[in-house]
């Protein structure tokens, strides 16, 4: 077994950091993006303002950080509620595959759509 | 034949466990809930992609996105997401004391400090977001 590296530490490094993340920011972005405006609390941010926000470079990096990582939050962290709670141990190698393979495959079209 | 091979492998008891086995008690729900925190993590991820894509498109486009945030059903299951966010971050500060120990000139700094900085820190996270939106 000491042929193999584990990939643990490294996904492991991935989920906790898209943890923290989302936990900081997401809830003052839904507020303030999706939920206060629509049941009319305030006004909605202009557009322009938002358009100037996501095509700034800081803008551009956070959104490159923030969404590759909060996918992979999801897709660790996913990978085993669906171990643990539904356990599917014998399914282990598809649901790694198909939930770090969806979370890839997002972030790659975040990245083509963040600094297009 | 193969050595290893044993035509009458013992068989060993295992006690079966059934698949919702964690809504046999509250602090298992909770966990299992937690756990489907991260699938509002990935969606607000997402959206935030959708709504680029939206303002990118043009006006009319991001016309059709506002209103499609503003309608009933999409108003409710955001409340939603947002309980479901707030969840994910009260669990996830409230897990930093535990998962690491900090230490400050050889004595290690209590946890509720730690939670306290943990705290300062969403609290600063929204106040960036809430300047940069909104400013």
């Amino acid at each position: 077994m000491t042929r193999r590296r584990s990939q643990e530490p490294g996904l492991w490094l991935l989920f906790s950091a898209g943890g923290t993340l989302g936990a900081v920011f997401l809830p003052a972005l839904v507020v303030l993006l999706w939920v206060a405006p629509a049941l009319g609390w305030m006004a909605p941010p202009s557009p322009e303002r938002l358009a100037a926000v996501a095509g700034g470079i800081p803008g551009r990096l956070f959104l490159s950080a923030l969404i590759p990582l909060a996918l992979y939050h999801w897709a660790h962290r996913f990978r085993y509620t669906l171990y643990d709670g539904l356990q599917l141990y014998h399914l282990n190698q598809l649901i790694a595959v198909l939930t770090y393979g969806v979370a890839t495959v997002l972030s790659v079209g975040a990245g083509i759509l963040v600094w297009r | 034949m193969n050595p290893a091979y044993r035509r009458y492998h013992p068989k060993w008891h295992r006690a079966g466990m059934p698949i919702f086995w964690w809504l046999r008690s509250l602090p298992y729900a909770r966990f299992i809930a937690r756990e489907l925190t991260s699938m509002l993590v990935a969606y607000a991820a997402v959206l935030l992609l959708v709504q680029v894509r939206a303002l990118d498109a043009g006006p009319e486009s991001y016309a059709r996105f506002t209103a499609w945030l503003g309608s009933t059903p999409v108003v409710v299951w955001h409340l939603a997401v947002l309980a479901g966010l707030l969840f994910h971050t009260l669990t996830w500060l409230h897990l930093a004391p535990r998962a690491m120990v900090v230490r400050l000139g050889g004595r290690r700094v209590p946890d509720a400090m730690v939670l306290l900085g943990q705290y300062a820190a969403w609290a600063g996270a929204s106040a960036l977001v809430a300047w940069v939106l909104l400013a």
